[in-house]
């Protein structure tokens, strides 16, 4: 098992290497200019001075191999002195914004806590809802009780999260008034009143992703409990006369998890993904907002970083739920 | 598990031809007036009788139809701009109303819907074409299997949605500079789209390959000397041809989200050429005064691609021998 991890580990690292290589030749390869807003008044050799300035002046390699250094090093000595409060990283530069001239991953920190509550919020409503219904769905199949689930869940899967989330807006917030329609990021939880507030506002876009998370893990769960439901233990465990109870929820429920646990893993970085439309229509600002801005304004470094985080969060679930699904089922071997 | 048997059974009762053939089979049963039982058919059945997915069928072809005849019956323009006309109602000479510009809504529906379903159907024609190809090589020839299969898992790993936001951002200018505004961001974004999604086909199809290749007939077709590329035309192709399919429909779903999405995003096509996303993107900003603009484009995508779903789900049965004839 820990060889596997270890050998997984060092398998992802030419990937990342690789994914951040596709990104950085991607940009580089775009007709975009980072200086393209600057004025026309402006002469030449000032533009070039900024571009040297912008660290544009070097070969690609030489840039790539620069920010690798940043993100893998720079970065993190810089963590640890915040933490230690040493000073290992004086004097290095860390990965700047073309936009705001600021650390990327300043910004990125600001931004983050948003995205976090209101994806994290979703996805953990979404596995509530969802496992149920699929429990419930498997037990009894063709019900229609089943058949409802079914239909929800495809119309659930079937509906772009930019669309449930206008109409969300249309019927709760415009027309009844119950939830504000903008996401107020400026807001600090100080109260009770505050804090219903914050639970207000976090109702439709956590609703929206909540809806179309649950949609895809209840078909998983009911697909695997129904698998389970067919199992030679299950007849054993209901002959040797256990209540129906604990064979369902116990015996069958416990088995069925396991690969819904991997589907879960599997699904939060492209929960993340997906959190960049519905940032946008709520006005979240999290750091899918800030990629499309980063995107529309040519911040090369801002850009290459989300990306690259995003990547990271991939791989790294993948590994996770690889594994998770080692862990929790024994029959798996890896060696 | 009960119902299962019973149709075939009549079937077999109705289809026999004289009292004394049921006990042995016609030696032409073409010529004795049996139906000829071609897979085709036999999936057509089962796909018949799934309910939902007949339904979402003729749905599906309903849109096709609106999208495809329409723009001839209703003949306004699209981008005709009748200022005076401007945000009306659902009225006679503009049943779906008028935007902000006057521009009649309907006909506005109906080239958007061409671009979104067209979008969809390249873009997953194109991946579909990648993932067959690399599954059938990777599955067929074991020296590539490993190196194809490392680069489906780096793509999997990639993060499709910035990258695709990316590529579409950076190339959209210079492509429309040189193919034209509709055409260079059509193929851009189409491009895109097959380039990012043909992994699960291709490792669907590499496992269907895989298992194949142990069967007889390909041992026997490979004993009489057939060439690779005849065994995998011929031989290798037809018989993973139903996980292709059932991730077709799949696949012009995703396509079309796709683009609704970027074009949501402001990432799309241009303004002036209508898709269900663009239209549903412009309309976001007066959804407090007009909020139809903004649920009919919706409405249309989240029918398109529902239907598309279901469609894909009734093929997955029908196609899945092991439930055929229940």
């Amino acid at each position: 098992m820990l060889t596997f991890a270890l050998r997984r580990l060092l398998l992802a690292i030419p990937t990342l290497l690789f994914i951040s290589l596709v990104i950085f030749l991607l940009l580089e390869a775009s007709p975009g200019d980072p200086l393209g807003d600057v004025p026309l008044t402006v002469p030449p050799e000032v533009k070039a001075r900024m571009r040297e300035a912008l660290g544009l002046g070097q070969a690609w390699y030489i840039r790539y191999v620069l920010w690798l250094k940043q993100f893998f090093w720079v970065e993190p000595l810089y963590w640890f002195d915040q933490a230690f409060g040493t000073d290992f990283s004086q004097g290095m530069q860390r990965v700047i914004s073309f936009q705001s001239r600021q650390p990327v991953f300043d910004i990125i920190a600001e931004r983050l806590p948003q995205t976090l509550t209101v994806v994290g919020m979703s996805y953990l409503a979404g596995i509530l809802i969802a496992i149920p219904i699929g429990i419930l769905s498997a037990y009894r199949q063709y019900s229609w009780f089943d058949q409802l689930g079914t239909f929800v869940s495809m119309v659930g899967f079937s509906l772009p999260t930019f669309f449930t989330g206008v109409v969300f807006i249309i019927v709760f917030g415009i027309r009844l008034q119950w939830f504000p329609s903008i996401y107020d990021t400026t807001h600090r939880v100080t109260d009770w009143d505050s804090f219903v507030f914050q639970v207000r506002q976090m109702a439709m876009p956590v609703a929206v992703l909540a809806l179309y998370n649950a949609a895809q893990i209840s078909r998983f769960m009911r697909a695997s409990m129904l698998d389970n439901l067919r199992q030679d233990y299950v007849r054993t465990a209901r002959a040797k006369g256990l209540s129906e109870r604990v064979v369902v929820l116990k015996h069958v429920l416990r088995n069925s998890l396991i690969p819904v646990v991997t589907v879960i893993a599997l699904g939060l970085p492209v929960v993340f993904g997906g959190a960049l439309i519905t940032e946008q229509v709520f006005k979240v600002n999290g750091i899918g907002q800030l990629l499309i801005l980063a995107i529309h304004a040519n911040d090369i470094p801002m850009v290459l970083t989300l990306t690259f985080i995003f990547a990271i969060l991939i791989v790294g679930f993948t590994l996770i739920a690889d594994l998770a699904y080692g862990i929790l089922d024994p029959r798996i071997r890896y060696d | 598990m009960t119902e299962p048997r019973g149709q075939q059974v009549e079937e077999s009762v109705s289809n026999a031809a004289a009292p004394g053939a049921e006990a042995l089979p016609p030696d032409d049963p073409v010529a004795a007036g049996a139906p000829s039982r071609s897979q085709w058919r036999d999936i057509w059945h089962q796909f018949r009788n799934h309910r939902g997915a007949m339904l979402a069928l003729v749905i599906f072809l309903g849109i096709i139809l609106f999208v495809g005849i329409g723009p001839w019956l209703w003949t306004i323009d699209a981008t005709y701009v009748d200022y005076r006309a401007r945000n009306q109602g659902f009225t006679l000479a503009h049943p779906l109303g008028t935007d902000q510009l006057g521009r009649d809504i309907l006909a506005r529906m109906m080239t958007g819907g061409r671009v979104s379903i067209a979008v969809g159907l390249v873009a997953m024609a194109i991946a579909l074409t990648l993932g067959s190809a690399i599954g059938v090589l990777s599955g067929y020839f074991r020296r590539l299997d490993a190196p194809l299969m490392r680069l489906t898992e780096l793509f999997l790993a990639l993060p499709l949605l910035p990258l695709l936001l990316l590529m579409v951002t950076l190339f959209r200018e210079p492509l429309s500079q040189r193919l034209g505004a509709g055409g260079g961001v059509f193929l851009l974004i189409v491009t895109a789209i097959g380039v990012t999604s043909w992994m699960q086909t291709a490792r669907i199809v590499r496992g269907d390959v895989l298992g194949l290749k142990e069967r007889e007939f390909i041992l026997a077709a490979k004993s009489i000397g057939t060439p690779a590329p005849r065994m995998i035309l011929r031989h290798v192709l037809p018989n993973v041809i139903s996980p292709i399919m059932v991730a077709a429909t799949l696949g012009i779903a995703t396509a079309i989200i796709t683009e609704s999405s970027l074009s949501f995003l402001g990432l799309g096509f241009p303004p002036d050429f209508p898709t269900w996303g663009r239209l549903l993107y412009d309309a976001v900003d007066q959804m407090q005064m007009y909020p139809w603009r903004v649920i009919l484009p919706g409405a249309f995508i989240s029918l398109t691609v529902l239907s598309v779903n279901y469609i894909g789900d009734g093929l997955r049965d029908a196609m899945d021998p092991r439930i055929r004839g229940r």
